[in-house]
């Protein structure tokens, strides 16, 4: 492939031209922050020119004078990525859609919102909820931007019972490689028209277009959630208790896992306690409906299974102020895991929701083994963990080693349980060598050629996914 | 030990709805809860407890309905549940409801301590804890924010006021109000709570009392009225600027001038 064009004084000239001189930024006017994502693990870069964008037109301008020229164009969202997707890794244009921050409509005969990328996630959740509906999908990180969320196809803590955002987008438009502005579906609800576009842009990081408009379904709200915190000895009998409470007829909206040590740190993080902390490790089940009684008779039946399970208590959070205790920590854990260490690594492995209690104790056995502190937790009830592996007093030789260690370790044990190498946050440039161990040259190479069909000079987000 | 927790069930609404015609509370068809700061008392109780041989006793005004209360304070931990119920206790103010509950405390007899919550969130005097003090003639210090030390004697608790904190010791008995956040309350157990539905709450009525006088009590023994209730005029408004950063920052500051918040020239 040909080298990339380095930009000049002439190509700045002429960018320039496409938006005001306010959303556009060269040399040290562009804010440090460009260079990285959450995760500065991974590298950092600094890209040469960085345009906000208000439209799909000013993206199109800036997308056919970056072909044209062979100039690399990475789309930027919130940067609250957790693969280093958003990392300018050739320098270039960054493209950031954060002032595309409009909701454009919520309609509520069709169901659906329509917004630009850069509305954040707990804005679309504010919005959908004020119109007295509900949007399901609730990744972790409220401040990320939908954007960001169709583009990694988000998922979150609800995925249990309504699934990801892949599927709550109905229509997208999107700027192309080269420039042109597609209308990928609609508001339909469903659609067998060919090939799915749209689907291939969901989940694609921002490697085959800039998403430039959403249209996602919105459902009515559940008068009422209540959610059962079980503790158990162990975290191996709590996992071992997931698959029971998939099996009842009531599907629970969301199962988390996590233990103590990780609730430690929140506490520490937070400067908050968290109520009955005093057990091993943890369940989180909760359950929605319309009426008391109904939640009533699923937490029943859910109680029940938990105790046959070996569960030691049951505990019922049935307020706003007992949900807030609960869910500000587990919203935590990320930042304060962060917090808790001088530098970490991350696993977002998917696995069958039986294999979650082999592949904990496995990352148990690597930290005794390899003497490093690992955390984790997860949605339980999906098979997704989030596994953290910190660096706390380690010299940078032998965190290097270790965290190397660790992590082919982890991917190959999660491939031998047939699991996948990202159940949410996706590959970037920093899990391309486990997805291409994992699934395979004749898979990679058909990813590869889809990237060339939609982007021949590999100019945008050049470096994710595949090379 | 035997530590006596007063609750209450409040209506569990973020915004409380007055009636346009009578000026009353609307309280039918709206779920109800335990008062949140009473969470905390009896978590103050419970952490106590684990300190002491302590007896937690719950005690509550109210209706029926509000057994369900006590059966949530039974499922968080405590051992025995008191309602005090009558039609003769109804329409009581802060003055009447001390009087009734510092009588249903006496009832329940060989109190060491007493914890209350700060305050209500549907009534919000916080005068009913420390009017409970006065009723009984006990030592009492509200706005507790820390429990420094327990024993069986007494206790050392940091109480914070408007600009001042200090350190009380205290012996038994005596009467806190615990601020909110003191302990974070623990939830109750499921398991505890189908236990607790099956136990029997103990009901006291007027009869049951040491006072006999029914003008005590109720509305007959309450000196205040209320004239009338009314929601708070909330009034918030959005503008939204759009343009050049420049100009935004000077419409912002001409807003803000306007509304008197920046000085003018």
């Amino acid at each position: 492939m040909k080298p990339f064009k380095k930009i000049d004084a002439q190509d700045i000239a002429v960018l320039r031209t496409f938006v005001p001189e306010d959303r556009f930024f060269v040399e040290d006017q562009i804010h440090p922050d460009y260079s990285h994502d959450e995760m500065m693990i991974y590298g950092k870069q600094e890209p040469e020119v960085v345009i906000q964008i208000r439209n799909a037109e000013e993206a199109s301008k800036v997308m056919k004078y970056a072909s044209e020229h062979n100039i690399p164009v990475t789309p930027r969202g919130a940067g609250t990525g957790l693969c280093g997707g958003c990392v300018p890794l050739h320098g270039g244009i960054v493209l950031n859609t954060s002032l595309m921050n409009r909701i454009l409509e919520i309609d509520p005969d069709t169901m659906t919102i329509t917004v630009e990328p850069g509305v954040l996630l707990m804005e679309v959740q504010e919005a959908v909820k004020n119109a007295g509906f509900l949007y399901a999908p609730d990744p972790g990180e409220k401040s990320a931007t939908v954007g960001g969320n169709v583009m990694t196809n988000a998922g979150g803590m609800r995925a249990v019972r309504y699934g990801v955002t892949r599927d709550y987008v109905r229509g997208i438009q999107v700027v192309t490689p080269t420039g042109e502005i597609l209308e990928l579906g609609g508001k339909v609800a469903k659609n067998s028209s060919g090939y799915s576009l749209l689907h291939l842009m969901v989940g694609s990081e921002g490697t085959l277009g800039l998403v430039t408009r959403i249209t996602m379904k919105i459902m009515p709200s559940p008068k009422k959630m209540t959610s059962l915190l079980i503790p158990f000895e162990t975290l191996s009998a709590a996992l071992k208790t997931v698959p029971e409470i998939m099996k009842l007829p009531e599907v629970a909206t969301t199962i988390e896992f996590m233990e103590k040590e990780v609730l430690d740190d929140a506490q520490e993080y937070l400067g908050k306690e968290f109520p009955n902390r005093n057990y091993p490790a943890y369940l989180i089940v909760s359950y929605s409906g319309n009426s008391q009684a109904h939640i009533e008779s699923m937490l029943d039946t859910a109680c029940n299974t938990a105790v046959k399970c070996g569960a030691l208590d049951v505990f019922l959070s049935d307020t706003q102020e007992r949900q807030e205790a609960i869910w500000n920590a587990r919203g935590a854990f990320l930042e304060a895991i962060k917090n808790s260490t001088t530098e970490m690594d991350e696993c977002d492995v998917v696995l069958n929701i039986d294999k979650v209690a082999e592949f904990v104790d496995y990352t148990r056995e690597c930290s005794d083994k390899y003497n490093v502190r690992i955390r984790s937790f997860g949605h339980a009830g999906d098979g997704n963990l989030h596994v953290y592996v910190c660096k706390d007093g380690l010299d940078d030789e032998t965190w290097n080693h270790v965290v190397h260690e660790v992590m082919d370790g982890f991917y190959v044990k999660a491939k031998e349980l047939n699991g996948q190498v990202s159940g949410e946050h996706g590959i970037g440039h920093a899990k391309k060598k486990y997805l291409e161990e994992s699934v395979g040259e004749a898979q990679m190479n058909l990813m590869r050629s889809i990237k060339r069909v939609f982007d021949p000079q590999g100019i945008l987000n050049p470096g994710k996914i595949v090379d | 030990m035997r530590i006596i927790v007063c609750v209450k069930q409040v209506p569990d609404t973020q915004k409380v709805q007055v009636d346009p015609v009578t000026g009353v509370l609307i309280r039918n068809g709206i779920d109800t809860k335990m008062n949140p700061y009473d969470l905390y008392a009896l978590e103050t109780a419970l952490r106590i407890k684990e300190k002491t041989d302590a007896e937690i006793h719950v005690i509550s005004m109210g209706p029926d309905a509000a057994k369900a209360v006590l059966v949530e304070s039974m499922a968080m931990g405590a051992d025995e549940a008191w309602l005090l119920s009558d039609r003769r206790f109804a329409g009581a103010d802060v003055l009447a409801t001390s009087f009734t509950l510092a009588q249903g405390i006496k009832a329940i007899g060989d109190v060491d301590l007493i914890l209350c919550g700060k305050q209500t969130t549907d009534g919000d005097t916080a005068q009913v804890g420390p009017a409970i003090g006065e009723v009984l003639n006990m030592p009492h210090v509200s706005w507790v924010r820390k429990l420094i030390d327990a024993d069986d004697k007494g206790l050392v608790v940091q109480q914070e006021m408007m600009d001042s904190v200090a350190d009380v010791r205290l012996n038994y008995p005596c009467l806190l109000t615990v601020e909110k956040g003191i302990f974070e309350p623990g939830l109750p157990s499921y398991l505890k709570m189908k236990e607790a539905r099956k136990k029997e709450i103990h009901v006291l009525n007027l009869d049951k009392c040491e006072c006999k006088d029914t003008k005590r009590y109720g509305l007959s023994g309450s000196p205040t009225q209320v004239e009338k209730i009314f929601e708070p005029v909330y009034d918030l408004q959005s503008v939204r600027l759009e343009g050049s950063t420049e100009d935004n920052a000077k419409a912002l500051f001409d807003k803000l001038v306007e509304l008197k918040v920046a000085g003018g020239k």
